[in-house]
This record gives C-alpha cells, structure tokens and sequence, in this order.
C-alpha cells in the first residue's frame, strides 16, 4: 500500500529560501503598519518579487513561514492578483493596454506589430528572456490611447514606428548576455 | 415571530434568520448554492434571488438575493416573480457555462445538488458553445477524489474546509473565470474533516475515492439508519450496501449529535467491512490441537458445536464494541455472575463513575450541538480531535461565540457570515486545552498548559479550589499560580462554561479531579445565583459501546484481570468472548497466561486478530452494518442501528449465536427479546422500552424500504447463481423490509436513511424533513437517555494518587489508526503511521538521540523499540507512546524507563515524511 502514495503526494516537493537581508528588512517594515502579520501577505509578495523578478514556490513557502500563515492560504492571495507572478517573466514586462479606448485607437494593430517583431503572443515570454507582452485593461491614459506600460515607465499615443524605436533603445541599455 | 408574505400566502417566520432558510424551512423550493445551514450566507452565487416590494402599493419590486436579505415582519416577496425567475435562469446558465457535460460518469450524478438546482431553475438547454476553462486536477490523498472542471465556484468547501473546520491546505486560487479551489501543491488533505467536503460541495469537484473503487449509484445502494462505530461520540450514519459489499458511508442527520458532518474516520473507515481479515465462516479445533490448522464448519455445525463445548462453567466475556443486545446475549448464555467486563480495568472502573457523575444533580452532560453553545471550554486530557472527533469540530465552533456575541451587540445578523468574521477578526471565546502535548485545537485556544497527568491532576485541583476553598487543595501547589488563576476566571465569568475530558489516560484521579472542578464551578455559580447553575461535564468514550457495557456491569459481573486469572487458573471449562482483542485491554503476559491453561475458548469476532488465532472455535460476527443493534454514547443515550443487510455465508449477529440450543439461528432469534429483558431487569435500562415501543408502532403499519424506489436490478443480479429471482431477505421484526416496495421513505424521517425528496436528490432534501432548518427532524430519531440527574449531589472526591514511578509517560492517540476496526481500512491504513515513541527537545538532548532515532521502552517484564519523534510542544521530561496495533499498551501502564538505541536516521524515510505530518499542531500558525 500505499507508504510510497503518501510520500509522493504529502511530502512537500520544494523547501523555502531564505529571505535575503534587504527582503526581511523591508517586510519588517510592513509589518510595523499592520495590526496582524497576514495582513502583510501582498505587501511582501510585492517586496519579494521586486526583489526576484517573481514569486517562485521556494520564495512563497520562505514568505509564508515567515508570516506564519499557511503557504496554501497565501497562494491563495498570490494567484489572486494578475501582476503577482507565479512564473518566470522577461527582464521587461510589457503591459499592453487594450481596453475600449486603446481598441478604438487602433491598439491591436500595434500589438500585432510587437508580437511579429517579438515572436511572442499574449503571456509569453521571448525565448532570450527579454520581455513578456500582458494584456492590461486599462492604465488611465486614454486621452493618448494606445497605451503601454514597460519598466514603470508609460508609452503614449503608441506607433508601430515608436514600437521599433524603444525596443531599439532597450537593446542598447541591455545587450543580450 | 414574524409575518412574510411569499407569492401571496402569508408564513410565520422566524425573524432572526434570512428570507432564503425561512423560505425552505416552509417547505418552499428555493434554488442556492453557497449557503448552507451551519455556515451562513456570503451572497456568492447570486441563485436564490426574489422579488422583494416595499409595500403592498409596491408593484414593481426589486430583485435581491433571498440569502443577504432578513425575513423581517412584513417583507412581501415573491418566488414566482417572471423577473425572478427570468434572472436565476440566467445566473445558473452563466454558472454553467464551463461545466462538462460528464452527469453519466460522474460520481455525484443522481445525487447533485447541482442537477437539481439547475433542473429547478429551468437551464434546460446550453446556449454557450465557445471554449470552456478547463483545469488540472490534483491528487488529494486516499479520501478524497478532485475533478476541479465540475466547480461552479461558489466557495463552500473553502469555507467548510478553513472557516468551519480550521484546514489550512485548502485555499481559493487565482481569480474571475479561473478560480480553483485546491492545495498549493498536490498531496494529501490534511484536515480530519475532509470527507464532509464531499456532502458539502454541490458538484462532482470533491468526491468519495473509497467509494470510486466500488462505485454505485445513489438509488441503486440499499441503506438504512445506523450508528458509527468509529468512538463513543454515537454519530448517524448511512451505510450503502450493493452485491453483497459495503460501499460507502454518509451523513445521516441527527440534531443533536453530528448534525450535517462527520469525522474521516467515520466516514472512511467502513471498507473494514469488505477486508480479506473479515472472519468469513466457523473455524474449530480441538482444545488439545493446539497449532495445527483449524478447520471450516457450516453455520450449524459451528452452532452445535458452540453448544457442545458451552457447558459446565462457563465464563463470558464481554466487549465494548459488540451492541447490547450481544453483550446482553452472552451475559445470559454465562449467567450474571460469570460475565466479565471486556475493557481494561482501569477502564472500566473510569466509565463507572462517568456513569455516577451522569446523574449526579446540577451538572449536564452537553450533547455535541449543546458544546458548540458553550462560550468557555476546559479541556482536560483529552486529545479530542483524535479520540472523539466530531466533538472537536463542534469545541472549535464554540470559540466563535464571542464573535456571535460581538455581532449582536452591533445589531448584525448571525447568518451574515462574511460580516461578522470580519467583525471579531480573532476574537474567541476562551477554550483553555491541559494537554501533556500540542493538539489540532491549539490554534483556536485562548490558553494551553502542556504537563503530564499528574501535573494536570494538580492544575485541574489548584483551580477547582481557587473557584471555590471548600474544595480540597492539591498536596504541592502548581508552579503557575497565574494561569491557575486566570482559567478559574475564565471559567466563572462564562455564562455556559464547559468541562470537556475523556477516559484515555485511564485515570480514575483525573476524573475525579475533574468532577470537584465542575463542582466547585456549580457552587460558585449557584452562589452567585447564576440562572442556570448547572455545569457542563462530559467525557469522551473511546468506543461505540463503552457506555453500554459499563452501564451493564453495573448490575453485577466481574472484572477482566478477574476473569484471566479465573482461566489461568483453570477453573473455568470454557471461555466465550465475545467481538474482542484481548492484547489490546490487558498485557501480553495475563493474556498468554491465561491461555496456557488450554481451557476451551470461543471467540465471536468480525475481523481476525492474534488473540482470535487461538480460539478452538472462532465464529464470524456481523459488522456494525449488517446486523441490527442498540448501542449507548457518552451521554448515556442509547441509539438503534438497522441492518442495512444481510451478510452472506454463516455471519451472524453475535447474539444470535448465542441464545442456547437453536441449531438453526435463524431470523426467529432477534434482539429486541433481549432488551425487553434487560429493561425489565434493571432501571437503567428502563427506558429502552421506549425506544422499543417507538419502534413496534411502526411496524404495526407498513414496512419500509430499505431500497429506493429506483433500484434497479433485483431480478438479474444474481442470475450469474440461479436464473429465477431469489426471494428476498426477510426481516421479521423491524420496521424495514429488503425490498423497493412498502411504505415511502419520507413519510418518517426517523427511520429515513438516505434523504429524498422529489426535485431533491442529493442530501440536502434534509430540509424536508426538518422542522424547521437545521432543526429537529419532523419524526425525530434522537434515541432515548438511560441515565436521569437523580444520583446524590456529590460533595467533592478526595483525589488519590500515587506519584508515577519513573519517567512520566502518556499515550497517544490517532484519528487513524487508533481504533481497532476502521483501522483495517485501506484509506485509513493510507493515513495512519507506525507506532512511536514521542519526547521533548530537552530529553532528546540529554539522552543522546536526533529526530528519527530509536528509544527502547523498558517496562517491568516488556521491551519495546521504537522511532522517536522529537517533538517542540511537549511537557518537559516525559514520553508519549502511540502504540497504534503493533505495541501491547497494558504491559506498558506500569514505570517505564527509556534509552536510545540509535541516534538518528532508523526510521525509513517513508515513515519520517508521514512523521512530520503529526507535529502540525506545533507549526500551525496560531493567530491573535
């Protein structure tokens, strides 16, 4: 029977990691606005995915633990949230806009632009690890639809032609290693 | 009392609740998903929505959702309204937009609340046809099946599953159309309650996986009422029986005892019944053949031969697990006055003043609904999530009195689930928990205090005299005076406070200690002229008869170590015992003592075991399920169980064995002869015959089915033996026949087994047979009390007790595995761990072992090598032994001394991944 069974499904397939000094620091910092350590759950994902690019397995059981809340209870939480992300994304994360205004503007011309240049559709990820194309639905710009956020920097009144330009621009400030 | 008018008719309503439960409880269809009596509403799934008008001049009125909205005085609503009914039409169809079109293959089809409600709701047709979301399924454990693409998200079995029943591996993930309920990785479901996931979803999401491997439909299962046979605690269950195999256990409802929910242990562990260990036919010897193989015997041989050797004298002896009316049975084949207690001593000498203090005046046993309305609990010893756990689930539920409490202040309704979590955040009602280590309730208690018996012997002392000086002092004041003081003050500012304990430490001192707590409370309070002054006390009862049997050896008989030295001794010229293991009540040593003596010893049992192995006639016993039987729980009340059928081959019910020189033991022997007798006898059993005369009058009318009136089959199923339809089980004297035809179910609930209704195939048609929702059942089946408050009111027990020699040792108990019978279950086997040996950090450290390592147990003339699991919450400098059913616990009651044999790494790693599944309780996160 069955030993083996429980094993395989009971025995937790990843350990935590270990918080590095700057994460703890700044989830302490959290914890001094809150009455109740849960309470802290998205905040430190935030910081922790800051820190990592993304939220692995490792650095949520690491999270949880150190909130002391059950890693199932903040997944819960994690996978709430569309921009925390539970998987690897590129070095530039592109949230593409394509609500009603952008829409009316022409925006999925342009996403097609950057999906031929890229190769990359909507939730995935350029093969050297480059950028990562999200659908977003609005970014409060629709005044200078369409609208594109990348590196907390907005991008207005979106071209094929401003496309090329700042990807252009990207390459040269981050070379392929 | 309020007036609603509903489509024009006008209904008295209980004002406190919402328009939804008000509507069912008269009768009314009403689809919904998330609410569910015990857990309240959050409004999730918008499908019980009606029209409400402001005033009779109002004809317009708003759509709301019955669920959110109060049934105050005057509310004028409407079911019927087109707008209404046009909007649930709508909101089932959104809901079943990524449901699969599975109903043929799935497990909950003929029993879905699901199909119901959109049968209900008149979603005949699918208008969708893009993409549906689908999901991956996780692997839950050996309980529980996932089929997360049935969800339609409407969130009740995370609330069950972590609001109700405190699990922690089972959260909502993602989000909008995505949504999935399940673990943050694949692996088992933790929570001892996981089962009632099944009955609480109302979809195929969670279903039965024990019931997979033997899978049948609802309407094709024969069922009748039953009782649990998992602990004392006395639960309703309805076992489904198909081809002869028992193939699941649910829910059946009782008001005052399990309500809606079982434990897993209960629900899982019925594949006992179906074992390759099952006793499946007579088996003898002769008493000077020792070791050689015993043969087969035909049912009457095997009753010949039980009268052939059962003569001269004779000794019985008895057995907490086999119903009354079996003990009843062999107390008469042996005479009172050679009919031996089948528990442990110290067992039995615990359950005999449980019984005293049953009727002792001014103190009340709760049953389990009453514990969940206690707003302070003390619970002493007892490990109840382990030994009774169903009363567990109802403790943790009284912890949220407080919030109940703060939710009234602020004029919010108790069913507004959502709002008033949010309210009392982590504010509890006080539960204190004395324990020798961490248990599953510590995070929800206010206060923990780890020591060993004695060490709470002296707290449970120092309390009870701080509540009141008349009671005695312990002989060494405690080493914390505060806490000591504070849970006195906890206990007398409470309005309802309960004291909560149990018989497994088996000691007579801590249930004396514990009455004179509760008697110093009931002094305090009547003092203080409390309204009701009266204490709660109960105690668990590790068995489904414990009570039974005590109860009965209070009219005379022996005790156990009497009887091993009887047949050590050889006096005796035959032994009848009767559905026991005796190496699980005394030590190996008395027991082969006893049996070197040769004497002709008969064992009536259902499963084989190593003491059964050595009967020279070993006949086979029906389980809980297939035999009728009246069995009593810790609060003395005796309940009936129906056979839910007949077994094939000799097993019999272990009376109708025994009643003398009927060769034939047919169905002219029956059970309720017996009672009659024993309610005759003796007072406390008097009123069995009400429990008797509740059942005839039935019976005078028309039989009920056993079978629906779907079940399909009858005349083919056994055309692989005889191609002409056998005739049917006969059942003379109950109430329900084998059969389809007879008296409809639902006209008595009482006697109901599996809930129908018409448009209600799942178990919620409950509601229709309640008298009002989660009330009491329209016909009621709530068995009968044996034991009335006219005892003596106790004055305070002199509590004696010799300081343990040697190392301070407990034992521990497991919801797997702990319990002989369901232990023999697969899924249970699945869930339970390997005996081990438990100590503290500091005692690890001074003898030298790491985690894993092996301890030698050293007892006086007993040896015992176990895995050690070092624990962070236990008393200091003592051990806990789980003996599960390798370690022989009698031999291990005396002083006991440990060494380490091997430091570290003895233990399989298979056995440490399940080992650190144990020690939840010291990681749970405990809020507040």
């Amino acid at each position: 029977m069955t030993i083996s069974t429980i094993i395989a499904s009971s025995a937790p397939r990843v350990q935590a990691r270990t918080l590095s000094p700057q994460e703890t620091h700044e989830i302490d910092h959290e914890l001094t606005l809150y009455p109740d350590r849960r309470a802290v759950g998205l905040e430190a994902l935030k910081i922790v995915q800051k820190h990592q690019g993304w939220v692995s397995d490792e650095s949520l059981l690491a999270v949880a633990q150190y909130l002391g809340m059950s890693a199932h209870e903040l997944d819960g939480v994690a996978t709430f949230f569309n921009l925390i992300f539970r998987q690897p994304v590129g070095r530039n994360v592109m949230l593409f806009c394509d609500s009603v205004s952008c829409y009316i503007m022409g925006c999925e011309r342009i996403k097609d632009h950057i999906s031929a240049r890229l190769g990359i559709d909507y939730g995935e990820t350029t093969a050297d690890g480059q950028y990562t194309l999200l659908p977003v639905p609005c970014l409060g710009d629709c005044d200078r639809a369409p609208v594109m956020l990348m590196a907390g920097e907005q991008h207005r009144n979106l071209t094929k032609e401003k496309i090329d330009a700042l990807l252009t621009s990207v390459q040269q400030e981050q070379p392929n290693k | 009392m309020a007036k609603i008018s509903v489509d024009g008719i006008e209904y008295e309503v209980n004002p406190a609740n919402n328009l939804l439960q008000e509507c069912l409880s008269q009768g009314l269809d009403l689809p919904y998903f998330c609410w569910h009596p015990c857990m309240g509403s959050v409004g999730a799934c918008r499908q019980c929505a009606v029209k409400q008008y402001r005033n009779a001049e109002d004809k317009t009125g708003t759509v709301v959702m019955a669920c959110m909205t109060p049934a105050s005085d005057g509310s004028i609503i409407s079911i019927n309204d087109k707008q209404a009914t046009d909007f649930r039409s709508h909101v089932i169809e959104s809901l079943m937009i990524s449901h699969p079109h599975d109903c043929p293959v799935c497990e909950e089809g003929g029993e879905c609340h699901l199909q119901d409600m959109t049968q209900m709701s008149g979603h005949n047709y699918r208008r969708y046809d893009f993409k549906k979301v689908t999901h991956r399924n996780q692997d839950l454990g050996p309980f529980i099946n996932h089929e997360m693409n049935r969800c339609i998200a409407c969130y009740r079995c995370v609330r069950f599953y972590d609001d109700y029943a405190g699990g922690t591996d089972l959260a909502a993930l993602g989000s909008h159309h995505h949504v999935y309920f399940g673990r943050h990785e694949e692996g088992t479901l933790e929570n001892e309650f996981s089962g009632n996931l099944v009955e609480v979803c109302p979809t195929g999401v969670f279903t039965d996986k024990t019931f997979s491997a033997h899978y049948t439909r609802k309407w094709d299962l024969q069922t009748a009422p039953s009782i649990c046979s998992g602990c004392g605690a006395g639960c309703n269950t309805t076992p489904g029986e198909r081809y002869g195999t028992l193939r699941r256990i649910v829910n059946r409802y009782h008001h005052d005892l399990n309500g809606y929910f079982l434990c897993d242990r209960g629900r899982f562990g019925y594949d006992a019944n179906n074992s390759r260990d099952r006793v499946g036919e007579a088996l003898y010897r002769h008493a000077h053949t020792d070791g050689e193989p015993r043969k087969a015997l035909s049912a009457i041989e095997g009753a010949r031969q039980l009268d052939a050797m059962a003569s001269g004298e004779l000794i019985g002896i008895g057995s907490p697990r086999a119903s009354l009316e079996s003990n009843m049975a062999l107390r008469q084949r042996v005479g009172p006055q050679n009919f031996f207690s089948g528990m442990g001593d110290a067992q039995l000498s615990c359950a005999t003043e449980v019984i005293s203090l049953l009727q002792e005046p001014g103190l009340n046993c709760p049953d389990i609904r009453s514990l969940e309305l206690s707003d302070c609990v003390l619970v002493v010893n007892e490990d109840i999530t382990n030994t009774s756990a169903r009363m567990a689930l109802a403790l943790r539920q009284a912890t949220r009195n407080a919030a109940s409490a703060m939710a009234q202040d602020a004029r919010i309704p108790l069913w507004q689930d959502a709002a008033v979590r949010e309210l009392a955040q982590h504010s509890r009602s006080p539960l204190i928990i004395l324990s020798p280590q961490g248990t599953r309730l510590d995070d929800v208690a206010s206060d923990t205090f780890l020591g060993t018996v004695e060490q709470q012997i002296v707290f449970v002392q120092s309390v009870a005299h701080a509540i009141d000086a008349n009671c005695p002092a312990p002989n060494c004041a405690p080493e914390n005076g505060a806490q000591v003081t504070s849970v006195a003050n906890a206990l007398c500012a409470a309005k309802r406070p309960s004291i909560v304990s149990g018989l497994s430490a088996e000691s007579l001192a801590l249930i004396k200690a514990t009455a004179n707590l509760a008697r110093a409370l009931r002094e305090y309070r009547h003092r203080h002229g409390a309204a009701n002054p009266s204490v709660d006390l109960c105690f668990a009862m590790p068995e489904v008869n414990t009570m039974g049997l005590a109860l009965l050896m209070k009219e005379g008989g022996g005790s156990l170590s009497s009887a091993l030295s009887i047949l050590r001794t050889g006096k005796a010229d035959a032994a009848i015992v009767l559905e026991n293991d005796l190496y699980r009540r005394a030590s190996a040593e008395a027991v082969d003592a006893a049996l070197a003596s040769k004497t002709p010893l008969i064992v009536i049992d259902h499963l084989h075991n190593a003491f059964n192995a050595k009967a020279h006639l070993l006949l086979p016993a029906a389980t809980m399920a297939e035999q009728g039987g009246t069995w009593v729980n810790y609060e003395a009340r005796a309940q009936h169980s129906y056979q839910v059928f007949q077994p094939e081959g000799s097993t019999r019910a272990a009376y109708e064995w025994l009643v003398p020189n009927n060769p034939v033991r047919g169905p002219s022997v029956h059970g309720d002869a017996l009672l009659q007798e024993l309610a005759g006898e003796s007072r406390s059993f008097a009123p069995l015959l009400e429990l008797l005369s509740s059942r005839s009058g039935i019976a005078a009318l028309m039989k009920s089915p056993r079978q629906s009136h779907r079940f399909s089959g009858r005349t083919a199923m056994h055309a692989n033996v005889h191609v002409h339809e056998t005739k049917q089980a006969q059942d003379p004297h109950s109430p329900l026949s084998f059969s389809m035809e007879g008296l409809l179910l639902q006209k008595d609930a009482s006697l109901m087994s599996a809930a129908w209704a018409p448009a209600w195939n799942s178990n919620q048609a409950i509601s229709k047979f309640q008298e009002e929702i989660n009330g009491e059942l329209k016909q009621g089946n709530k068995g009968v009390h044996l034991l009335a408050r006219d005892g003596e009111r106790g004055s305070y027990n002199k509590v004696e007790h010799a300081p343990e020699q040697g190392l301070a040792k407990y034992f521990i108990e497991h919801l797997f595995g702990s319990e002989e019978i369901s232990a023999a279950s697969p899924a249970i086997q699945a869930r339970a761990v390997p005996a081990y040996a438990c100590i503290g950090k500091g005692l690890a450290q001074s003898l030298g072992v790491h985690q894993h390592g092996l301890l030698r147990l050293c007892a006086d003339r007993y040896s015992v090598e176990l895995p050690v699991l070092i624990r962070d919450r236990i008393a200091d400098q003592c051990v806990g032994i789980y003996c599960g059913g390798e370690v022989n616990r009698a031999s291990l009651c005396g002083s006991v001394s440990i060494e380490a044999v091997a430091k570290d790494a003895n233990v399989l790693a298979s056995a440490r991944a399940m080992f650190s599944h144990l020690v939840i309780s010291d990681t749970l996160p405990r809020e507040g």
